[in-house]
């Protein structure tokens, strides 16, 4: 399959395109609506084969590259291109999408077409996010990404729907306009916006250090890490299953990318001195966040919870580089870490989606999400069982699944950092397993609790097809992660080489 | 140009055409309304744009690339006064455009209030073309008087009589704090004329402490037309007070004029003494900014809250002026272009949804918007993520161009201090947006209107989005004008 000229413009705007097409659809001819939803969701999943063929594995360059002049006078570009940090996540965003349209395919009542049409503009803003190789073009997307989810949360969300979006919408915009103060700063000292050539220009120690909290109050915030993660669960909870989903999925991967596309390689030196702070603040998002998931009773609040204690992997891969170069003396080895960062965000993304949508599942037949009113759903609906339990495993790290592989290669790097690294990091294995087996067992196993258990129907076909999907690439990549880890390789080695030659 | 022999040639008064043509169009209208009384009550409407279309063609017609000074340098034209005035024609005739419906069910659509509004464009145009302080000062007469009596025009509204008195008093101090700082810039320059200011300046002849003196007193003036803090106390109650259209005269062209006294007096007249008044702009815009975004969430009034709103956003063109650089005139320029088309649409949806008897200016009334219809709550959405300056809206395009102007001149704390700020004023934003997408409405009755005035609403809301996605045309206008 040849791959159209202009690829990635395709990837971001035919989903924005084909959400105003069915905006104008409207409610009444909705059926029409739906149906051009999942053509362009699948659409812009199909594009992405030759994104993922043509991709050339032996380089860290960017590829499949656009560049238009788009404001002259600020010198911003419509410049996008991708590389193995971005594609592998443009690749999840376009898988993710089309589940979350049949996912909602007839579930929802109230304004559908809005529905449809927030969650495919989401889409597009989403991959151009990640497609964006100008830092301005990158902020506007960004930021722009917040409107459709504000109104997803915010329309069809939960009972304490407005206060989630509201808080979600305020943490993640203070985050970001930090952000935007060292971009502008960035662009008066260096005249340009490109990421690469902010990620070539020799930066003074203050100034890194100002830049690399200004990025990191940005990126922080998206993850989320503790301290700032409060806005998540609520969020989490109050959205609709197709908001949490993408939220979990893509969103929180944004944070993860910021700091491998930007804090690291632009402030390689206040990453340096402050990555204390970014590992500290990991641990205890994977070891605190672990004992509060546990406390948790409600299912969609324990996904969340969950969801920040694995993001903390991401971070620790992350910044555990500069430790790991410390204690070996060699850079070789730095790069593990990062390796599992990246494959902990895909796996992290399909394995919290497949969960949430679990979830809604449950939700969209007994209209609670407390974990006290299952029991015993194994014996009403096997399949769903086999699936929930399937992606359960993988939340708890089993090999074999995802979800293994990325924690594996994190505990390794840190163990090499330092051993109470890989010790805390280590208790996930253990806080991991128990509330992800604890949801298990009270929700699938044991007797048919009650009377609304008992009524539950199995999975129809549509949902089948959603947690299928999910299970088998799950199961895929645990098994066999070397397609993943080839094409992010030479990226993640360039990387490491930025990390370790100062800019001062 | 300061000949002694007062000859008036062509040359002298062509420059100043369109405003000589605008207030020959005004009287004419006065008359038609006074001979011809009730039955042309429509034509006189399409008299007064007619008028400002006029007006624009002849501000196109004589305008000249470059710099012209005439009238003994009483008259600039330049570039940037002529795209000035082209906004302030605009946002005037879209003012009255969006207000007929309102005025006419009120009984309020009468040739005063048509010759007011008129009177007040002119005076907008002599602010924008002033080349002396005498003739900004003037401008700023015609303009406010013209306000004054346009907000108090409703005999029976005894609200909108009380905000006009405020606005009068307080107007009236503030222009005495300007004619003061006028007459002691004349004392310690010797010239009326900015240029003549400049030069001294420049010169360094007048004496510090007397020009500081001077220019503390000017500032107070020009702060007060911008509605900054502490000098705003006029601005909510006036926009709270007046009838909608009124509102969104006072808010609309207006602005456009405060921005070319601030360039007139302290860019152009007193450009030398930059780092004496950037001080002053730092404490005006910050307070602006604070107070007008914290008080803002307060506010039930959707009038009053755009009041304060308005407070925040002039804090944010005083950034760009306070920067003192040509990037940073340019900055103010686009916010203030910008502000305009946002306020416009903002007012706009208010007026659209008025009707006899209901003013929708509860924040209540807004609710389930999205129901009732859903493209102008999708503009109005376009316009409060505009107002908060969230991408892809032109609003964002005009907070990062000022906060640009201001990291540049290593102001970087006031940057950030602007934008936390921007996140507070998001709260209250999103809360319009919460209202029209997340609540249920009250009532389910369609919004009539007419189709000129959807057009025109869709258009401009639209505006803000598509300039947003492409702020080059804007940008470049400005950065024509202000090289």
């Amino acid at each position: 399959m040849a791959a159209p000229a202009n690829l990635l413009s395709w990837l971001v705007w035919l989903p924005v395109l084909a959400g105003f097409a069915v905006l104008l659809l409207g409610d009444r001819r909705i059926a029409a609506g739906r149906w051009v939803a999942l053509a362009a969701t699948l659409a812009t999943f199909a594009l992405c084969l030759p994104l993922w063929e043509g991709f050339n594995r032996a380089t860290a360059a960017l590829q499949f590259i656009e560049q238009q002049p788009w404001i002259g006078i600020l010198n911003a570009w419509y410049y996008l291109g991708v590389d193995g940090i971005s594609m592998p996540l443009i690749v999840l965003t376009a898988f993710t999408t089309p589940l979350v349209v049949i996912a909602a395919w007839s579930n929802i009542e109230k304004r559908p077409a809005q529905y449809f049409a927030s969650f495919l503009v989401m889409e597009g803003l989403m991959i151009g996010v990640f497609a964006a190789a100008d830092a301005l073009l990158f902020y506007v997307l960004w930021e722009a990404m917040l409107i459709p989810m504000f109104l997803i949360i915010g329309i069809w969300g939960g009972s304490r729907r407005v206060y989630a979006t509201i808080k979600f919408f305020l943490y993640t915009f203070l985050g970001s306009v930090l952000m935007l103060v060292a971009l502008i700063w960035l662009y008066l000292q260096g005249g340009s916006y490109e990421i690469a050539y902010l990620q070539q220009m020799q930066i003074g120690m203050t100034a890194q250090v100002l830049i690399f909290l200004a990025f990191f109050a940005a990126f922080a915030v998206k993850v989320p890490m503790w301290p700032v993660h409060t806005w998540l669960p609520d969020a989490h909870v109050e959205a609709p299953t197709g908001g949490s989903v993408i939220l979990a999925a893509i969103m929180l991967k944004m944070g993860g990318y910021g700091f491998l596309r930007f804090s690291l390689p632009i402030a390689p030196d206040a990453s340096r001195e402050l990555d204390w702070l970014v590992i500290a603040l990991s641990l205890v998002a994977i070891a605190y966040i672990g004992f509060v998931a546990l406390a948790q009773r409600d299912m969609k609040k324990l996904i969340a919870y969950s969801s920040i204690a694995h993001m903390g992997f991401v971070t620790l891969g992350a910044f555990v580089a500069y430790d790991i170069w410390q204690a070996t003396g060699a850079a070789t080895g730095a790069g593990m870490g990062l390796d599992g960062a990246m494959v902990q965000m895909v796996s992290h993304g399909l394995v919290s989606g497949a969960l949430f949508l679990c979830v809604g599942v449950l939700y969209d037949r007994l209209h609670t999400r407390d974990i006290s009113a299952y029991g015993g759903v194994v014996n009403t609906m096997p399949v769903f069982a086999f699936f929930a339990v399937l992606f359960a495993m993988a939340n708890a790290g089993l090999p074999g699944t995802s979800g293994f592989v990325g924690e594996f290669l994190v505990i390794v790097s840190s163990f090499k950092a330092n051993f109470w690294y890989a010790f805390v990091a280590a208790l996930t294995l253990i806080l991991g397993a128990a509330y992800t087996l604890l949801l298990v067992k009270r929700v699938i196993w044991g007797e048919v609790a009650n009377d609304g258990v008992a009524s539950l129907k199995d999975l129809n076909a549509r949902e089948f097809i959603v947690l299928a999907a999910l299970a088998i690439a799950v199961l895929a990549l645990g098994v066999w992660p070397a397609p993943l880890l080839d094409v992010m390789r030479p990226t993640l080695e360039a990387l490491v080489d930025q990390l370790m030659t100062s800019k001062l | 140009m300061q000949g002694t022999h007062m000859v008036l040639t062509m040359a002298d008064v062509l420059p100043a055409g369109a405003e000589i043509f605008l207030a020959l169009a005004t009287c004419v209208l006065l008359l038609v309304d006074a001979l011809g009384g009730h039955r042309v009550r429509g034509l006189i409407f399409l008299l007064a744009i007619a008028s400002l279309a006029g007006a624009a063609w002849v501000t196109s017609a004589v305008a000249v690339p470059g710099r012209t000074v005439v009238l003994s340098g009483h008259f600039v034209a330049d570039p940037m006064g002529t795209v000035l005035k082209l906004f302030a024609y605009g946002a005037a005739a879209v003012t009255l455009l969006y207000s007929r419906d309102y005025l006419e069910r009120r009984e309020l659509l009468k040739g005063e209030y048509l010759v007011l509004a008129l009177f007040a464009v002119l005076g907008i145009q002599v602010i924008v073309s002033a080349g002396s302080l005498l003739t900004l000062y003037l401008g700023i007469e015609i303009m406010s008087l013209s306000l004054y009596a346009m907000i108090a025009l409703d005999r029976e509204d005894g609200v909108a009589a009380e905000s006009a008195m405020k606005y009068f008093v307080l107007g009236a101090i503030a222009s005495g704090a300007l004619l003061y700082g006028i007459s002691i810039l004349y004392g310690v320059t010797g010239s009326f004329i900015l240029d003549g200011v400049a030069a001294a300046v420049n010169r360094g002849e007048a004496p510090a402490i007397g020009l500081l003196f001077g220019l503390a007193f000017i500032v107070v003036g020009v702060a007060f037309k911008f509605g900054a803090v502490p000098f705003h106390m006029w601005l909510p109650d006036v926009y709270h007070g007046a009838r909608t259209p009124v509102t969104l005269y006072v808010a609309a062209a207006p602005k456009i004029a405060s921005f070319a006294l601030a360039m007139r007096v302290l860019a152009e007249g007193l450009g030398g003494a930059v780092a004496a008044w950037q001080d002053m702009l730092i404490v005006l815009a910050a307070l602006s900014m604070i107070l007008g975004n914290v008080v803002a969430i307060a506010q039930s009034n959707i009038k009053r809250m755009l009041a304060y709103s308005t407070i925040s956003h002039v804090g944010f063109i005083l950034l760009g002026v306070l920067a003192g650089t040509a990037a940073g005139y340019r900055a103010a320029m686009f916010y203030t272009l910008t502000y305009v088309i946002m306020t416009t649409a903002s007012f706009g949806i208010v007026l659209w949804l008025s009707r006899q008897g209901f003013e929708a200016d509860a924040l209540d009334d807004y609710k389930g918007l999205n129901r009732r219809n859903p493209w102008f709550a999708f503009v109005m959405l376009l316009v409060m993520f505009g107002l908060a300056g969230v991408p892809p809206t032109v609003g964002f395009w005009a907070k990062v161009q000022v906060i640009a102007a201001i990291v540049n001149v290593d102001l970087t704390w006031l940057a950030a201090l602007a934008v936390v700020m921007s996140v507070v004023g998001a709260y209250y934003y999103l809360r319009i947006v919460k209202l029209m997408y997340f609540d249920e409405p009250t009532e389910s009755g369609p919004v009539e209107s007419k189709i000129a005035v959807r057009l025109m609403l869709s258009v401009n809301g639209l505006a803000i989005l598509v300039l947003g996605i492409y702020p080059g045309v804007l940008l470049r206008l400005c950065e024509h004008v202000l090289p």
